[in-house]
């Protein structure tokens, strides 16, 4: 029986591909990543994963290498962070595009400038249409456990396209939490070994990436799209199954003390602890509060969020990244969109809060609610509000 | 290399790995460069094509020119996805989920791809001792977008983004020297080339995949549509460069220069200028200054070249 042990959340994503027998992995060092590809490169120096460890000289070659090593049919793994996620913008749509099974992890962190190396999703959100899956996990069990489902997910036959799994960094990549890594055997009757179909052979040659005139891009996109969207039933499914066999269960969006409530917060990532905790303190209060937290993020789940939502009058939403000049937090503006055509719906409230590495506190929640109940009672000029800022 | 060539002919594929029917401008010594390096190769290799003429020629959707497993994906990145094949084929020949039959990884790039925007990641590749043929096709600028200039484009030449005008001679830097780089990261094996002398290609690129770890070899390509060059002297025209030294033949084994065949009395540079329009516009005194810099370059390669065989 896998037992619970107290260990970095990095160290146990770094496992957790080991339990997944990657058989390549191409990394470029980043704070607050680099803990995860440093374990790795431990354990293929010790034989203790069998894998090619590429030390690549950026983290464009870092997805660059995943895309050869993909397509020629290996497990491959990366990971990155704010910085090296943007180095790679261009190579992710290629991965996805070209349908190659690759799974990242992204350390979320802040972008420069000015520098910092602390924790925020302006790099997830600059990444939102490259056409991965991409999915936010709350702590270091989750993240184990959907670097495993990353993989089955990817490799599905149905779905072949690369899976992005967001972690807080340093929230989450640099902390000691009590988790279960499963057992090998058990990993290997949940994760079959990759097949990917056409793989770069001389056997077979197939020819992959070439260009394509205006009579047959929208033909390919349009492909690619309902692909994407397609996915999220095996997505459901790998959960499901992952569920009945470790007794962990995932969905798309996850509700908590939502009965009742008609003041929802909304938020994703490890942000979501804190904001249990908060909403615990408001219902010992007596005040009906829920939390409703994002876990899958492409494909985006519309049915999931108009359900988890549909009691409630004030939806406030949190997010951890600014779109300059533009309609509030990414977040909050698709939910809005996802919202836009119900007969009823929520008022949405957009914050923006914890931006390169800020912490909130459970108090901070609390006046995140009551400043959210204000706007939506009164209304409000501004697309969004800044929460905790200096003027 | 000399004494093959008589018997060489029958000893070349007929079989065509670059097939025919691909989109190359009439005159294209490019596509006769890969066409020629892919018999060399074989059918047992896997292509990682960097985006330029040679990839937009040989791929548009539904078709492909392609007779071996072939991967196109970005510009610049040729090498390091070139280091995920290599990397996977190692990883999966070792865990028994490929039969090991020694399949070799070639990345093939102009030298847009290559010098410039690619350099980085060829340099990383090579360094981190990945078992791959890069092979540079060299016509001397971007050609695909439109023969604008790269850093491999010679001093003098007139190309859109460096054009000759009043106050103005066209390129005003000297082409980099790539195999020279590419020796200084001690790889086993650098090698020039020109398919206006095939079977000297043809081995070279034979011994360059043969060869474990990383290898390189570059070939100048003529351009018929970017030299303004009459398509029908291309191969002439690769005689010319090899003949005036402007691009000497050569390997560099281990570090050790070996001249592929010298020329003891070189033709004048003009005899290769004259003949396209990218240097029309150069005055004698500008052509005096490139053949003493050929004349100086050729002479410490051949210093290079004999220091190694005494
Ligand atoms: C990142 C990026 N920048 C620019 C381009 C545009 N581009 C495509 S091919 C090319 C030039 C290719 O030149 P070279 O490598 O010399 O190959 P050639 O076409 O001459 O054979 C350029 C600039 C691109 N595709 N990607
Ligand atoms: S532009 Fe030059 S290199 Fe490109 S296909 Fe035409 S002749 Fe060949
Ligand atoms: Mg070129």
């Amino acid at each position: 029986m896998a037992t619970k042990t107290g260990v970095e959340v990095s160290i146990a994503i770094a496992d957790a591909v080991k339990l997944a027998n990657a058989d390549v992995v191409a990394a470029y060092p980043i704070t607050p990543q680099t803990h995860i590809v440093e374990h790795l490169a431990e354990l293929v120096a010790n034989g203790e994963l069998d894998a090619e460890y590429i030390p690549v000289e950026s983290e464009h070659s870092a997805m660059s290498a995943c895309l050869g090593a993909s397509a020629t049919g290996a497990r491959v793994f990366t990971a990155t962070a704010g910085q090296g996620l943007e180095l790679m913008h261009e190579v992710l749509y290629v991965a996805a595009s070209m349908q190659l099974p690759i799974v990242m992890t992204v350390a979320n962190r802040a972008l420069s400038a000015p520098l910092s190396v602390w924790g925020d999703h302006s790099d997830v959100m600059a990444v939102r249409d490259t056409g991965w899956v991409q999915m936010f996990v709350e702590n270091g069990q989750e993240a184990v456990d959907n670097t495993i489902c990353a993989f089955r997910i990817a490799e599905d036959r149905r779905v072949l396209l690369p899976v992005m799994v967001h972690v807080d960094g340093f929230y989450l990549t640099h902390v000691i939490e009590p988790l279960t890594l499963p057992e090998q055997a058990e990993v290997d009757k949940f994760l079959p070994p990759n097949d990917y179909p056409l793989p770069l052979w001389p056997d077979k040659p197939v020819a992959m990436g070439d260009f394509a005139p205006p009579v047959i891009y929208s033909e390919a996109k349009k492909a690619q799209e309902v692909n994407l969207r397609k996915a999220k039933q095996p997505i459901l499914e790998c959960w499901e199954e992952f569920g009945k066999q470790f007794g962990r269960y995932y969905h798309p969006v996850e509700s908590y003390k939502t009965e009742g409530a008609k003041v929802l917060l909304f938020t994703m990532g490890s942000f979501s602890e804190t904001a249990m905790t908060a909403v615990d303190k408001m219902r010992g209060e007596g005040k009906e509060i829920g939390l409703v937290r994002l876990r899958l993020w492409r494909p985006f789940p519309f049915a999931e969020l108009r359900q988890a939502v549909k009691n409630a009058d004030v939806l406030i939403i949190l997010d951890r990244a600014l779109s300059y000049g533009g309609p509030g937090g990414p977040v909050a503006s698709e939910v809005k969109a996802a919202l836009y055509g119900e007969a009823k719906r929520p008022k949405v409230v957009s914050f923006i809060a914890g931006l390169g590495g800020r912490d909130i506190t459970v108090s901070g929640f609390e006046q995140i609610v009551s400043r959210g109940i204000e706007l939506a009672q009164k209304g409000s000029e501004e697309e969004y509000e800044m929460f905790g800022v200096r003027e | 290399m000399e004494t093959y060539t008589v018997y060489a002919p029958k000893l070349v594929t007929r079989k065509e790995y670059f097939a025919p029917g691909h989109r190359a401008c009439i005159g294209c010594a490019e596509a006769l460069a890969l066409r020629l390096a892919c018999k060399a190769i074989g059918p047992n290799a896997i292509i990682v094509n960097a985006t330029g003429c040679m990839e937009i020629v040989s791929s548009q959707l539904p078709y492909t020119t392609w007779r071996l497993p072939w991967i196109h994906t970005l510009f610049e990145n040729t090498a390091a996805v070139a280091s995920g094949v290599d990397a996977a084929l190692k990883a999966m020949v070792r865990k028994g989920r490929r039969e090991d039959k020694g399949v070799k990884v070639v990345a093939v790039g102009g030298d847009g791809a290559t010098a410039d925007i690619g350099l980085q990641a060829l340099s990383g590749a090579m360094e981190r001792g990945h078992n791959f043929l890069y092979i540079c096709l060299d016509n001397e600028a971007y050609m695909n977008t439109g023969i604008q200039r790269s850093s491999s484009t010679p001093f003098g030449a007139s190309t859109t983004t460096s054009p000759a005008g009043k106050v103005s001679i066209g390129q005003v830097t000297w082409k980099k020297n790539m195999p020279a780089i590419c020796a200084a990261h001690n790889i086993p094996y650098v090698a020039t080339a020109c398919p206006s002398y095939p079977f000297d290609l043809i081995a070279k690129v034979s011994k360059a995949v043969s060869i474990k770890g990383p290898a390189y070899v570059h070939i100048l390509s003529v351009c018929p549509t970017g030299w303004r060059s009459a398509p029908d002297i291309s191969v002439r025209l690769g005689r010319l460069a090899v003949e005036t030294g402007i691009f000497p033949l050569y390997e560099i084994e281990n570090g050790q220069y070996k001249l592929s065949r010298d020329t003891i009395k070189r033709r004048p540079v003009q005899d290769y200028l004259k003949l396209q329009g990218r240097f029309r516009h150069l005055s004698a005194e500008l052509i005096a200054q490139i053949q003493e810099r050929v004349d100086r370059e050729y002479t410490q390669l051949q210093e290079k070249a004999r220091g190694h065989q005494g």
